[in-house]
């Protein structure tokens, strides 16, 4: 059993999400290794030698992977697949690996496993359907297993303790049929809302962007990250990058705070594994006071400034 | 580019409707359920139809897998605007089984066969949620592919796409002929009207079956069972913000 983890990163840091997909590997059993395929990614190769758990770090450089484009990086992991045989490969289930991995299992005409929940053995896996309103058990009886990760159903593996070698593998050829533009990543000193530990979200019952001020305020006491329901985002009132639910981010901080959120199927599948849910709405029959654990019936315009001034004592 | 366009349109369950797991584990309930298009697909059709009435392109053909009733998926994108229709016959006893990468290989034999330009797909279905049919029929094709698009632009032989990544947008430039996959925010689809619909029922939906494309159905994956998620319990309603600030503090979430 061997198993190759397909790194995200910037060249500068690992993307939280592939120690998630590094933890599902280990369940595997066998050798892990990670491929870091980069432009000048020195330094993450240094930071994932550290990972526990990681045996063997392959590393391309190469100008053409620049933005990590699928046409580039789809002939390099098919050389890497067939030189060093892996019975798995995997990746983290973001933009990136939901972009890649398809056209890497295509090409090995094996059918990949999206967003995995669950390990049951090397061949079973657990994953979602229908926007999380049923659970797929699904064997794959396929000679390489080609699969991505839920980031928050695995624990991150410790970035600290390991001690896996690093070895060059050689670049593949340019295909030249994509080219990598630019990247406009909102910018917020915020946390990362896939990664905070608190998540204040605000629906359409915010009325207006300008209102979510409110949320960014109330969010600073808590060293939160700020999210929205898809409601808000098709209002207009947030880029869509905040949306939390099935077509936007999947998160489960230990405490998520709904704010002017209804609670539609869609939302829920993207937050309700989330360890503590508040529910702050004005409608006591709204369906997210279902799965919240404490729901306050309140006009949030008041009790939101409220509870930012509470905690802020 | 004055080409053809290929659209894949998916019948799923209709999104409002509660999904149920079937008492045998065997999936979910779908007899006497209301279907509708896929709304990934729906937007993918919008912005097929929208080329051509800006006369970037010549001609857009829909496309369905599956049993006799995806039919009618295949008419509500001809009333949506698309000229012919192509319905890829799968019975029900195999549909079951049907999974992406067999999906792929029947889209990538049409694009070759039709000679088509552009294969637009939604991002996702939202029964299976794999997210996975774009990227492995451009992999197929050895075309590039704009993934999770909000923006799409045609520019002679390239097509620049503004890509929905989990930090904001990404741009990228690819060369034609391409697969592009439909995010939510690309265009905000039609409602089909009732002259259009009545005029869908003259166009032609072509018949054919996997094994004429050459496409093998077997696949690799089988589901074990399908299961109700665990149900989360709803908690207890507070009376104030104080309240609900104490039981925060309590609970060590603060």
């Amino acid at each position: 059993q061997s198993t190759l983890v397909v790194a995200e990163h910037n060249n500068d840091k690992l993307t939280p999400i592939t120690l998630s997909a590094i933890t599902a590997a280990t369940k595997l059993g066998g050798e892990v290794s990670c491929l870091v395929a980069g432009t000048d990614c020195a330094k993450v190769v240094a930071e994932i030698s550290k990972v526990l758990g990681v045996n063997k770090v392959l590393v391309a450089q190469h100008d053409s992977y620049k933005g990590s484009l699928p046409e580039e990086l789809t002939p390099l992991i098919l050389a890497t697949q067939q030189q060093f045989n892996f019975t798995h490969i995997c990746a983290g289930a973001s933009a990136f690996g939901k972009n890649l991995l398809p056209r890497v299992a295509a090409k090995l005409d094996v059918a990949p496993i999206s967003d995995i929940i669950e390990i049951q053995s090397p061949d079973t896996f657990v994953r979602t359907i229908y926007a999380g309103n049923a659970l797929s058990t699904v064997r794959c009886s396929e000679s390489v297993k080609v699969f991505t990760v839920r980031g928050t159903s695995f624990e991150p593996a410790a970035v600290e303790g390991g001690s896996a070698t690093s070895e060059d593998v050689a670049p593949s050829s340019p295909v030249g049929i994509s080219e990598w533009v630019e990247q406009n990543l909102s910018k917020s000193d915020r946390p990362d809302l896939t990664g905070a530990k608190v998540v204040v979200s605000g629906g359409r019952g915010l009325k207006s962007g300008e209102n979510f001020q409110l949320l960014y305020d109330l969010a600073e006491t808590m060293n939160a990250a700020v999210g929205a329901s898809r409601a808000a985002v098709d209002a207009g009132y947030v880029p869509n990058d905040m949306q939390v639910g099935q077509t936007g981010k999947i998160v489960a901080p230990e405490l998520y705070i709904a704010v002017g959120i209804s609670g539609a199927i869609q939302h829920l599948a993207g937050m309700k594994d989330s360890k503590t849910i508040v529910a702050i709405n004005k409608d006591p029959e709204a369906p997210i006071f279902l799965v919240a654990d404490f729901g306050l019936v309140a006009d949030l315009f008041k009790a939101v400034p409220e509870m930012t001034a509470a905690l802020r004592k | 580019m004055s080409g053809r366009v290929l659209v894949g349109v998916k019948r799923v369950i209709d999104y409002a409707v509660k999904i149920r797991v079937k008492p045998d584990h065997s999936g979910v309930v779908t007899e006497g359920v209301k279907h509708s298009m896929n709304p990934f697909c729906e937007i993918a059709v919008e912005e097929a139809v929208k080329m051509k009435e800006k006369k970037l392109i010549k001609e857009v053909v829909a496309v369905s897998c599956g049993p006799q009733q995806v039919q009618e998926t295949i008419r509500t994108a001809l009333a949506m605007g698309a000229d012919r229709g192509i319905h890829v016959e799968v019975s029900a006893k195999e549909y079951e089984s049907l999974g992406p990468l067999q999906v792929s290989k029947i889209m990538a034999a049409l694009a070759r066969k039709e000679e088509a330009q552009l294969v637009i797909l939604g991002k996702q279905a939202i029964d299976g949620d794999c997210n996975q049919t774009g990227q492995m029929t451009a992999a197929l094709l050895d075309w590039p592919q704009g993934t999770f698009a909000s923006e799409v632009t045609l520019e002679g032989g390239h097509v620049k796409v503004v890509r929905e990544i989990d930090g904001g947008l990404e741009t990228i430039k690819i060369t034609t002929p391409a697969v592009l996959t439909a995010d939510l925010r690309l265009n905000t689809p039609r409602y089909a009207t009732l002259p259009n619909i009545m005029k869908a029922k003259k166009k032609k939906i072509a018949n054919m079956k996997p094994a004429d494309l050459g496409v093998e159905l077997a696949s690799k994956l089988e589901v074990l069972r399908v299961d109700e998620p665990p149900q989360r319990q709803a908690g207890v309603k507070v009376e104030s913000v104080d309240d609900l600030v104490g039981k925060l503090k309590e609970a060590g979430r603060i």
